[in-house]
């Protein structure tokens, strides 16, 4: 055993490790009523859907689910309920910066403080943004490219899993033992085992490794599924644009977690095994860690933001009438951005000394990755131009993100003028500048999805006042709590700081506290949106499954589709397939049915994911005992469902018939 | 599933993997790993760079000999896209690396000069 474990290991015993009484918050008054808080109303929802009966219902047609709508729909709600939690991080720091003065010390103890910017940060990149975009593509990809389901469907489920391990490892850090203190992408010797010696940094590593899994399997899935499936036809360059930023964004994904996986294990061996890959003596190097999580970590907001391009290309054209204007340079340009984004990653070390040679090199691709982009937002504006556009509340987001990308970026190129960057590097004007593209881009796009594609999954409209409420919200919320961070940033005013002396900065974060709290009221109405969505979801029906005069394929389909998506493959001709079938007045064949051939539902998934996160909370407790079973188990589990031959089954003849006449009444 | 195997088109599958083929990448990649190996345990050469440059050529000629292999890539399978992402996977790879490199190289020098001159 090494000494580094040693060292900490005579306080472990054989059977719980680490795990002991004081591992619980029960000293903490603040952790503690939130762990009361969520028990109760946990305890409440078990009872709620065991009274109701509902618990057959979401195993059978939910959990154990490989269709991929259904996926796509639990990665969405996973996304909306690790925004709650990341958002609650968001407004605890918020109220205690502002409070923070002088001599008030906030009501946060600062190695608090510290896990929540870090679990803020984690959360809202691997746990929201993630799968809100994976959600996303796993709903839309398949209906776009006239598909049945994805390429691997049992995969697919089985990533859907291990990504929610993920977040039950996080969520359980808040009330077992603690969370890393460290930042969010953990750089050492701060996150050796010397400097943090507890299990914080532990869970990190093993909710980023589990969830990493989860992500790269469906980054294989779906690179297959595009590149194999799409209907007769649809060549690459007549594939929706969203499915071209889902490809390229997938690709990014097989490229590049590896990377985080590689760097992450390395960490592991430094904390675990005394090795010496990121240590300050004996031949480590902890520059190196920061180049490689780096090397991963741009690519990383690429693939966040890809699809969300390509989200709101659709929506612009929707909205005005028009096909997309420039379609070809909006695949060029996605490409584009998604092989520069390797030649950008020093941007994010530029003061850590690697000179002025490689420091300009990284400062001029940093430059010519905004080419492209801006490429982009001119293809939105001309798409527009002259197009009969309709601001529902898809469009609403869209405009937004065009204008607060737009500040975004140019505060990007700032950022990248290494002089600047020495100036801004670490200050909140940096932090101001990631929100301004994240939630302009990012978030609002994925509300955008959200708003216009709902119909399609519930068969109901949302509601637009709430929708409006929840953009402006956001939007004006996002400037009031930003704008200041700007400002700050440009005064010196460094990130993570639990504590300010200059009295004179107060109103600024009180501000910026404000603007936080709008945001939330912006969180709010889409939750009432939601709400109120369903209540009214009579009157909000829509029928024809094609509200908004679509144009590409998942228009053609019922709204919810079928879970065999079409029953015929479609045959593709142009751009805007189902555009262009609906101008030559396409009528869904009525006859002709086959039997469908159809992957069966499988609780493996879930049950390897679970062997998984039992794992990682081993691993991170040093309960050597669970962790070899745990992972034997898992193996075991694996190579057993290899041997399960009954994955498929077929869907009658009479029930696609039935299905597909039901659905021609109603469009009759 | 099994039904459906034999009746997909030729042009679009896998080019089909033969016993021999494995074979031939098996013996290849044993004797390509033997022959690095022996020159580290015998101390085959005086000069240590040489055997570091003699290994890396093995192993590019390994990594070779497993894509030809093993994972069956040619120019022509699946209509060119193994050929394009080998294109892109080896641009990625030869990024990664030599920007590490470089950038670690201009690290050591500007910020730990000690370690550059204990080396």
């Amino acid at each position: 055993m090494s000494s580094a474990v040693q060292t900490y290991s005579d306080t472990t015993s054989a059977v719980f490790g680490r795990l002991t009484w004081d591992s619980f918050p029960f000293h903490d008054p603040i952790i503690l009523g939130t762990f009361i808080m969520v028990a109760v109303g946990g305890i409440a929802l078990v009872a709620a859907l065991t009274k109701y009966k509902v618990w057959g219902y979401l195993w059978n047609e939910w959990f154990t689910s490989i269709d991929h709508k259904r996926i796509g729909v639990m990665y969405m709600i996973l996304g909306i309920i690790m925004l709650l939690r990341g958002f609650a991080d968001a407004i605890m720091m918020r109220l205690h910066q502002a409070m923070a003065f002088g001599d008030s010390l906030g009501y946060l103890p600062p190695h608090h403080y510290d896990q929540i910017f870090t679990a803020h940060g984690v959360i809202m990149i691997f746990f929201v943004a993630m799968p809100f975009v994976v959600g996303l593509m796993n709903y839309i990809v398949p209906l776009q490219i006239g598909a049945r389901d994805v390429a691997f469907p049992f995969l697919n489920n089985f990533s859907f899993w291990m990504t929610a391990s993920g977040a039950v490892l996080i969520m359980l850090s808040l009330f077992v033992g603690e969370f890393a203190k460290s930042g969010w992408l953990a750089y050492p010797p701060l996150t050796g085992i010397l400097q943090s010696p507890g299990v914080g940094v532990d869970y990190y590593i093993w909710a980023l490794q589990i969830a990493g899994v989860g992500t790269l399997l469906s980054g294989v899935n779906f690179v297959v599924t595009i590149v194999k499936m799409r209907a007769p036809g649809m060549t690459m360059m007549k594939m929706p644009v969203f499915t071209w930023t889902a490809l390229c964004t997938n690709i990014l994904i097989v490229a590049a977690f590896p990377i985080l996986t590689a760097v992450l294990a390395l960490l592991s061996l430094d904390r675990y095994m005394d090795f010496n890959f990121f240590t300050n003596d004996l031949g480590g190097n902890a520059m190196m860690y920061v180049n490689l999580i780096w090397i991963w970590g741009h690519p990383e907001v690429y693939i966040l933001i890809l699809p969300i391009f390509g989200v709101f290309s659709e929506i612009v054209s929707t909205y005005s009438g028009k096909r997309l204007f420039g379609y070809s340079s909006m695949v060029y340009a996605t490409v584009v951005i998604t092989v520069l984004s390797y030649l950008v990653w020093l941007h994010h070390f530029f003061t850590m000394g690697s000179g002025a040679t490689v420091n300009s090199f990284f400062g001029i691709t940093t430059m010519i990755i905004s080419i492209p982009t801006g490429a982009k937002i001119f293809n939105w504006l001309f798409t527009m131009y002259r197009g009969r556009i309709q601001f529902d509340v898809p469009m609403l987001w869209t405009v937004g993100f065009m204008v607060t990308f737009v500040i975004g970026g140019m505060t990007g190129v700032l950022l990248a003028v290494p002089p600047a960057d020495f100036v801004l590097h670490n200050s909140l004007f940096l932090i101001a500048h990631f929100h301004n593209v994240i939630i302009g881009g990012v978030v609002f796009g994925v509300f955008a999805a959200i708003t216009y594609w709902y119909p399609k999954v519930t068969g109901y409209k949302l509601d637009p006042f709430w929708g409006k409420c929840s953009f402006w919200f956001w939007l004006i919320g996002f400037y009031v709590a930003f704008m200041p961070l700007y400002a700050l940033g440009l005064m010196g005013v460094t990130r993570r700081m639990s504590h300010f002396e200059d009295m004179s900065l107060q109103i600024w974060f009180q501000v910026a506290a404000f603007g936080a709290v709008l945001i939330g009221l912006g969180i709010l109405s889409f939750l009432i949106q939601l709400y109120v969505s369903y209540k009214k979801r009579d009157s909000l029906r829509d029928e024809t499954g094609d509200p908004w005069n679509g144009r590409t394929l998942e228009w053609s389909t019922s709204s919810p589709p079928p879970q065999y998506n079409f029953a015929f493959t479609p045959q593709v001709h142009e751009n805007d397939a189902w555009w262009q079938m609906k101008q030559h007045g396409f009528k869904p064949p009525q006859e002709g049915f086959m039997p469908i051939h159809m992957p069966k539902n499988t609780a493996a998934g879930m049950v390897l994911a679970g062997l998984a996160t039992v794992f990682g909370f081993a691993m991170i407790w040093y309960v050597w005992w669970l962790a070899a079973v745990s992972f034997g188990a898992l193996i075991l589990g694996a190579i057993i469902h290899t041997f399960n031959y009954k994955r498929d089954y077929y869907i009658p003849v009479e029930e696609v018939a039935a299905v597909e006449n039901r659905r021609a009444e109603v469009l009759a | 599933m099994s039904e459906h195997h034999d009746h997909h088109d030729h042009a679009e599958e896998a080019p089909h993997s033969t016993f021999k083929g494995y074979m031939i990448g098996f013996v290849a990649s044993v004797i390509l790993t033997a022959i690095p190996f022996w020159m580290v345990m015998g101390n085959v050469l005086d000069s240590r760079n040489a055997t570091v440059l003699i290994i890396l050529a093995f192993a590019v000629v390994q990594i070779v000999v497993h894509m030809v292999y093993f994972l069956h890539m040619d120019f022509q399978s699946q209509g060119g896209w193994t050929m394009l992402s080998l294109i892109f996977t080896v641009v990625l790879l030869f990024i990664t690396l030599f920007g590490s490199l470089w950038v670690m190289y201009h690290m050591n020098v500007n910020m730990m000069p000690s370690m550059m001159g204990a080396s």
